[in-house]
């Protein structure tokens, strides 16, 4: 079905060939630019870096645009031949799954390029962004396996350097940590691609990294795909994090400076769920649909965790850390539920946590600069100094809680709806997840802004103008996507569903168990009827 | 006088000696290095002190030009392969490709050597002279298909780099490298030799086809078996794998850096040549006992090597046993010949070629850090990033190129040598497969520590003058970091098509 409707694309391919390699080139350039740059010159860096990333950003906006809404295969294909001895090719395209993550990392760079300044030496800093940039648009393109994995392990190395160069205290410590962590859990997946294209280089007529025709004619035995799957499995479970292999984000988190936090959180920790839907379920329907409990099990085990952890944390960037544990549980139950809404969901909160986390970190980043301390402890009051400040902060707070109205909603209810249609149990101790959100968020909250100001907190430096300016595109993508979901609903969904329908035609006992009256009124009606019936009662919270 | 004349006959029959037509073109790689060398020899000897420092060009100039005619044999595609002395000689795209490496590694060498022995008061036109009666050695071991020529390229390779690892004539150190090597180098070339006749007692012909059709029609003996087994060891020293390792850390140390480089690249590259010839044209069918051998040979090497580079806190001594951990993965495919022969073929090769790029480099700024620190610790290397950025920025190319992170040429390497294993699809190559992938993470750990020192630390003495690099040292890191990234990037087509050595062991 994606294949059929690929070749269909593929005669239009030619009109827009360059669009999808630009958005890796152009940050590839901007870095090569930077380093002719003069170090002394920290402006002119800035500015540099500012300007690539708005374009890649924009590029990513063209595509969004011209993203044809009724087409669940890949769009905007670009292949050219890489060794063909090997079967290797450079081949990029975008569907509903990845385009709004490709958005993302275009919207999400030049914010963080322009809210934080690194300490010292900006324009190694800059290169790294870029090359971090260059790195995360090209894994979110990749249709190559092999280049998928080139891309997913390129963005460790300048992750690496901005965490261990321009952290805070225990940064090298974190930034070793970082590195060897994602790298030992995805040198299996090197084994696992190239054993995956041999065993089925006699289905695919010849030796092929070609996602689309691994998926659509391997027949690897039972065995076979399960080791396979696991070797790919262990290292997106990694990068996730999924619970127990996620020790390594607080401490990469928390010693990062913001913008790594913002991109870590906000693009990279992507890689991880985006590779369970399209190299996971897409290529191994049979064993996901067999091991798909596993995860499940270990995102609600995440989801609790994760909270209960953020609950107790003293620092308020690690808080936000372990919150992303949580947050990043619902994806893969989202992802291992195999419907339509789960699926959805996930794709969806991937996007919103991409968002919401990365402007907390943001903020939590502003006030780090201002007073030295992240220690929740040291912090109080903060309310009167900076009023500004605390509003928004309480928007992107209650986004993150899953406020009804906000964007961190319906991923979260889709999720949740689509657990709930296939494993209802597991929804059930999700749904808890949710309420420790509010609690550890809003006890946060408390404690960081209410109460009485003491000391620098009562004359701590509100937002600036410039500031608000800067994070402002992320406000408004958490109300507008909260509020009127349905544009991007209707992208995400086809490619979905064309993902599910695959998975139905590879496993003989699988059919996807849809309730009755998502077919009736859809997924966009379902959370329009779930907003009007409960934001009434949810949002007296916030009061 | 009657003795004379009854010998007569005898003698009017070896005047009628025909010499062999010589295909000269496909010699005149190795003629034209050593018309040079032997010229290099002769101005050296008339011209004394007054032409010492024109000694380093001279010889890099004798590299250059042997290029040309690997160049232009490569050009004349459809004659390939070219066969000489009937059969012991081969001139095929392999031994090309593989000369082309010896020739630019050794070009490198002689730009890393320069500064270094111009400075250090040794007897630098000798040096010179070896390195290339070295690299000839190299040039025919590319091309040896009989187990004579085989044996003669390995000591015209061996014998000059025994004299240099002792160059350091005062230092007790190098004088220890020297003779440990020398002692060792010995003791493998008995054991090989001892091999090699074991081999010619079975087959009665000392090329390898030969040797392989002779051993294809009847039974295996155990002679022969106990000589494919004293071959493989003999190698084994040669290419410092484990357990036959333990001279290379002590000879890395003590040679002058520049040598170590060349021992590290070039002359493992030398031995690993002679080791893939002999297994893939002479014991095509008994992989039996080879690849077993080859199996434990290449995860014990792998393994050992890292766990030691680990606990290393000399860079030299490091890249010493990171060499050998790169050595495990390179007999990997070795470990499969017999289902993958072309496969394995081209793996070892892209391997040498990107190896050879990265660690000359990996030395090159060694050598350049160790002007101003005067030092070899890896402490040493602190802060490098402040004052000596460009260099850290090409440190921090090849360290990630070894722990395999693409673009850098490593990943590709490690990324054929799975390729190798897997499409053999047996169990065993599966789990060799995943040691070296297990391996690959034990080796990023000491990589990044070294990258974490130049990046992240501060420098150990405070003293952040800059290094002054001069141009010869310069260039090799500019030769290296191009060929580095190249090889795992734009240029990785081009590496895989110039590997492809299909046709190879199809013709005779």
């Amino acid at each position: 079905m994606i294949a059929s409707t690929l070749l269909a694309a593929e005669t239009t391919a030619d009109v827009a060939f360059g669009t999808l390699p630009s958005l890796i080139l152009v940050p590839l350039l901007t870095a090569a630019v930077i380093m002719l740059l003069p170090a002394s010159r920290a402006d002119y860096v800035k500015l540099a870096a500012l300007i690539g990333s708005v374009i890649t950003g924009a590029i990513s906006i063209y595509v969004l645009w011209h993203f044809d809404v009724a087409d669940p295969g890949f769009q905007f294909t670009a292949q050219r031949e890489w060794i063909s001895s090997l079967g290797l090719s450079w081949f990029l395209g975008i569907d509903g799954i990845s385009l709004f993550l490709v958005v993302l990392t275009g919207i999400l760079f030049p914010i963080a390029i322009l809210t934080t300044e690194p300490h010292h030496d900006p324009k190694p800093y800059h290169v790294w962004i870029m090359l971090l940039m260059a790195g995360s648009m090209g894994a979110f393109l990749a249709l190559d396996l092999l280049l998928f994995f080139l891309f997913f392990e390129v963005v460790l190395v300048p992750m690496y350097f901005l965490i261990g160069g321009w952290g805070h205290g225990n940064r090298v410590y974190a930034a070793m940590k970082f590195f060897l962590y994602t790298m030992a859990a995805s040198a299996l997946m090197l084994v696992g691609i190239v054993s995956l294209v041999f065993l089925a280089a006699g289905d695919t007529g010849g030796a092929t990294f070609n996602v689309i025709e691994l998926a659509e004619n391997h027949q690897l035995s039972t065995l076979a795909s399960t080791l396979v799957f696991l070797s790919f499995a262990l290292a997106f479970a990694v990068k996730v994090p999924v619970f127990p292999v996620h020790t390594w984000l607080p401490d990469a988190h928390t010693e990062a400076p913001t913008a790594g936090s913002v991109i870590l959180a906000g693009v990279m920790l992507k890689l991880g769920t985006y590779g369970m839907l399209r190299f996971g379920v897409y290529l191994f329907p049979e064993v996901v649909f067999d091991l798909g409990w596993i995860f499940m099990t270990l995102g609600v085990i995440g989801i609790v965790y994760g909270a209960a952890v953020a609950t107790m944390q003293k620092d308020l960037k690690r808080l936000v850390a372990y919150s992303s544990v949580a947050h990043m549980g619902f994806i893969v139950l989202g992802i291992f539920a195999l419907n339509s809404q789960g699926m959805t969901g996930a794709v969806v909160q991937m996007v919103n946590h991409g968002i919401t986390t990365g402007a907390l970190f943001i903020l939590v980043g502003w006030i780090y600069e201002r007073r030295h301390t992240r220690e929740i402890a040291a912090l109080g009051g903060l309310q009167k100094s900076a009023p500004l400040m605390a509003g928004v902060f309480t928007l992107v707070m209650l986004s993150s809680v899953g406020l009804p109205g906000l964007n961190g909603f319906v991923g979260e209810f889709l999720i949740l709806l689509g657990t709930f249609s296939a494993a209802r149990w597991w929804a059930v101790v999700a749904v808890s997840g949710v309420i420790l959100a509010a609690l550890y968020m809003l006890w946060a909250y408390q404690r960081t802004f209410h109460g009485p100001a003491v000391g620098e907190n009562a004359t701590m430096e509100d937002m600036r103008l410039s500031e608000l300016f800067g994070i402002l595109p992320l406000l408004v993508l958490i109300v507008f996507l909260g509020v009127y979901p349905k544009p991007m609903l209707d992208r995400i969904e086809p490619s979905v569903d064309a993902l599910i329908e695959h998975v139905e035609e590879r496993v003989t006992d699988f059919y996807e168990p849809e309730p009755n009256e998502v077919e009736r009124v859809g997924v966009t009606g379902l959370i329009e009827a779930a907003e009007h019936g409960e934001s009434g009662g949810e949002g007296e919270e916030d009061h | 006088m009657s003795i004379l004349a009854s010998l007569a006959p005898a003698i009017a029959q070896t005047t009628e000696f025909v010499r062999p037509a010589i295909d000269w073109h496909a010699f005149a790689p190795e003629l034209v290095l050593l018309a040079w060398g032997a010229l290099v020899t002769v101005i050296d000897l008339i011209g004394g002190e007054r032409t010492r420092r024109f000694m380093p060009s001279l010889t890099g100039i004798g590299f250059l030009l042997a290029m040309i005619p690997v160049l232009t044999l490569w050009s004349q595609n459809d004659d390939l392969p070219r066969v000489l002395f009937d059969g012991a000689y081969m001139v095929d795209h392999y031994s090309l490709v593989l000369k082309g490496i010896f020739l630019v590694s050794a070009y490198v060498i002689v730009l890393l050597s320069s500064n270094y022995m111009a400075e250090g008061d040794y007897y630098d036109a000798e040096y010179y002279q070896l390195i290339a009666a070295s690299v000839l050695g190299m040039l025919v071991m590319t091309s040896a298909r009989d187990l004579i020529s085989i044996f003669i390229a390995l000591e015209l390779m061996s014998i000059p780099a025994y004299l240099m690892a002792a160059w350091r004539k005062s230092d007790l150190k190098s004088n220890e490298a020297g003779l440990k090597y020398m002692l060792m180098g010995v003791f493998a070339s008995g054991i090989l030799l001892y091999g090699m006749s074991l081999l010619y007692g079975a087959a009665a012909d000392t090329r390898l086809v030969e040797i392989a059709d002779a051993i294809d029609t009847g039974e295996t003996t155990p002679i022969f078996t106990l000589g494919v087994l004293f071959t493989i060891i003999g190698f084994a020293f040669k290419v410092s794998a484990v357990p036959f390792h333990t001279w290379a850390p002590d000879t890395y140390e003590g040679a002058p850096t520049p040598l170590t480089a060349f021992l590290a690249v070039a002359s493992k590259a030398g031995g690993f040549v002679a080791l893939v010839s002999v297994v893939l044209f002479a014991f095509p069918h008994q992989w039996e006992i080879a690849e077993p051998v080859m199996w434990i040979l290449s995860a014990l090497t792998m393994t050992v090597g890292n766990l030691i580079a680990l606990r290393q806190t000399n860079i030299v001594r490091m890249l010493a046993y990171s060499g050998i951990a790169q050595a495990g993965y390179m007999l990997a495919p070795l470990a499969v010949y017999s289902k993958v022969p072309d496969l394995a073929q081209s793996s070892i090769v892209t391997y040498l070629l990107i190896y050879a790029a990265m660690n000359l480099g990996a030395f090159a700024v060694v050598i350049i850090a160790a002007r101003k620190t005067r030092s070899g610790d890896i402490e040493s290397y602190g802060g490098m990033f402040r004052y000596a950025p460009g260099i850290t920025v090409a440190m921090t190319v090849f360290l990630f190129s070894l722990t395999g992170i693409p673009p850098m040429g490593g990943w590709f390497a490690k990324f054929q040598i799975f390729n190798a294993l897997l499409s053999a699809e047996t169990t065993a190559a599966t789990v060799l497969a995943i040691i070296a992938a297990v391996n690959s993470v034990i080796a990023a750990y000491y990589y990044l520590a070294i990258a974490k020192q130049m990046w992240f630390l501060p420098a150990p003495d405070g003293d952040h003058s800059p290094i002054v690099v001069p141009p010869a040292l310069m260039a090799a890191v500019a030769i290296t970091v191009i060929v580095t990234i190249a090889t795992g990037s734009v240029g990785v087509g081009l590496v895989g098509d110039a590997t492809d050595f299909v046709e190879l062991l199809a013709s005779p």
